[in-house]
């Protein structure tokens, strides 16, 4: 199976709707996992019908039982995250789930509740192909470990129905899911923008990229906002090897398309259109 | 007073509303500009000051000692994260899921895993005239934010007293990164755009704001692509909307050469005059 996983660093330059487009053309040949569980919105544009969902557990909160509580104090002196107030009232927000006041209790007054961190969702989306995704709980920490689990669903779905492309949506940064949603990539597709900081943070997300030794293909996207940044990312791109797969304009049709919960593809039948199915084409050939 | 700028999808604006914000505070106050973002920190593309220091910064994970280790076990029994692992007559730690809890560390009887530095990034602290700037950059390669963010707004704490301005541009997400980037501070501006992602984005944020019981606000970004979906749930909600930036391409131009936008576009000077005037209003609120 190839992994195709569309990351850009930066937020904002046009991750999402791309990898959106590239799953409506790639149609039921492909599986789509949207690992940007912190702001998923794949299902804006491909109108899933949130199959099969299911709660998805990870880490703990811990709970004091007041009545058993001697408040002896021994968890807030132990709590390496301030999560334990002086009346001995856990703050959620703070605690990690760690259990160093639980094994430290002498009154056995702390339980560790496990916290449900989102629901995972294995959907049919309008074009009756497959769209893997979450939506992450509230305040939920774990993130990379969600995107881990959507990856794998994603991954035993197409392994099931015998389809070979996987596409992935990852998240913004190079944190830890980023990390997630690059292992086991087969090839990685980099959104960028020609801004300081859209080449400033495709430079260190590319470094993660080259850590982990996998060939990237590049989109500048609104390439003719700063025709010196594109020739610099140009430049970059050849130094390093990385496909320059293609440019696209600043286009305010891109937004208009994402207001009507289209694809671009669905919403452009002129220039745009053969821009963004000719990317697509040049990926499946890079792939 | 500490007021963080941060956003459930990436790309809106936080560094632009962060960086254009902190210049025009600092006309007429002290402002420290602090960088949470430490995945990709942009800030400083915009913002150029005299270093004033800079250093390495640390995370403590344990370390084992085999000739103190009795291989009991109880290092792999307490840790919650599985980052502790007895294999064999071998323990093994695995920095990147080590949360930093103390409990195999403290736990251990014959005292075999102390607890040892290990860098995970850098901070940079500078500043011209009134406006000063930190910002911290996570190591490629590093997969957590959260103790780097966490110990930068520490290392700001002990730097900058009450009355400075403080500014926190936060990461994107909703995740374990922005709560703490946003946790301590008094007032979250919320920059979002007026489409079908940037609402639905939002829409998970406010829900986070509202768990952690924080007081928020909204700046419109792109004010003119879209809908008026944002709008409606702004009202519906009762969400106070602070300003709107109006959707120009010449904004995206100059913020593309890492410019600052309020000395070149009075449109978005007068819409930080009014985000400024709210603020102080917040800032006696808060006092």
């Amino acid at each position: 199976m190839k992994e195709i996983v569309v990351i850009s660093g930066k937020g904002g330059t046009g991750k999402t709707s791309l990898t959106a487009t590239y799953s409506f053309l790639g149609g039921k040949d492909v599986v789509t996992a949207d690992c940007d569980v912190d702001a998923s919105d794949m299902h804006l544009l491909l109108q899933p019908d949130f199959g099969n969902p299911q709660d998805y557990y990870s880490g703990f909160v811990a709970e004091i039982d007041k009545d058993a509580c001697i408040a002896c104090g021994k968890c807030i002196d132990v709590c390496r995250f301030n999560a334990i107030s002086s009346d001995y009232e856990v703050s959620p927000i703070n605690c990690e789930g760690c259990g160093y006041c639980q094994h430290v209790c002498p009154a056995k007054a702390i339980n560790l509740e496990e916290q449900n961190i989102g629901d995972l969702y294995v959907s049919n989306t309008k074009l009756n192909s497959k769209l893997i995704h979450a939506a992450l709980g509230v305040g939920a920490d774990n993130s990379g470990k969600l995107v881990t689990k959507v990856k794998n669903e994603a991954r035993d779905v197409a392994n099931r129905l015998g389809i070979e492309t996987l596409i992935v949506d990852g998240s913004p940064g190079i944190g830890c899911p980023v990390i997630a949603s690059l292992s086991g990539a087969s090839y990685v597709v980099l959104v960028t923008e020609p801004s300081v900081s859209g080449f400033h943070d495709l430079k260190r997300v590319y470094q993660l990229v080259k850590d982990f030794e996998l060939d990237a293909g590049c989109i500048i996207n609104k390439y003719d906002l700063n025709l010196e940044i594109t020739a610099q990312i140009e430049d970059f791109l050849s130094e390093e090897n990385i496909t320059h797969i293609a440019s696209f304009p600043y286009d305010e049709r891109f937004s208009k398309a994402m207001t009507q919960g289209k694809t671009i593809v669905e919403y452009d039948k002129w220039d745009l259109n053969e821009l963004v199915k000719q990317s697509w084409n040049k990926i499946q050939e890079l792939i | 007073m500490k007021i963080a700028i941060a956003s459930g999808k990436g790309g809106t604006g936080k560094t632009t509303l962060s960086t254009n914000l902190a210049s025009f505070l600092a006309e007429k106050q002290d402002v420290v500009l602090v960088d949470l973002d430490v995945e990709e920190p942009n800030a400083a593309l915009f913002v150029k000051g005299d270093e004033v220091e800079q250093k390495e910064m640390f995370k403590k994970v344990p370390k084992w000692d085999s000739d103190a280790c009795t291989l009991c076990g109880k290092c792999q029994e307490v840790c919650n994260f599985n980052a502790v692992l007895k294999l064999g007559d071998e323990v093994m730690v695995l920095q990147e899921l080590c949360h930093a809890c103390y409990a195999c560390s403290e736990l251990c009887p014959s005292s075999a895993l102390p607890m040892v530095p290990v860098r995970m990034g850098k901070l940079q602290y500078s500043k011209k005239d009134n406006l000063s700037m930190v910002e911290s950059r996570l190591d490629i390669g590093q997969e957590q934010a959260v103790p780097l963010i966490s110990q930068t707004i520490d290392y700001v704490d002990s730097k900058f007293d009450k009355d400075t301005i403080k500014l926190f541009d936060s990461p994107p997400g909703t995740s374990c990164p922005v709560i703490e980037a946003t946790k301590d501070a008094d007032y979250i501006v919320l920059v979002t755009e007026p489409t079908p992602f940037g609402l639905h984005d939002l829409t998970i944020a406010v829900k986070t704001m509202r768990l952690m019981g924080k007081r928020f606000g909204v700046v419109v970004n792109r004010d003119g692509i879209g809908n008026s979906g944002l709008i409606d749930y702004c009202e519906k909600e009762g969400i106070d909307v602070l300003a709107r930036i109006p959707n120009d391409r010449r904004i995206a131009e100059l913020y593309s050469h890492g410019e600052l936008l309020y000395p070149h576009i009075s449109e978005f000077r007068e819409q930080l005059e009014v985000l400024a005037t709210k603020l102080s209003e917040v800032k006696k609120d808060v006092q």
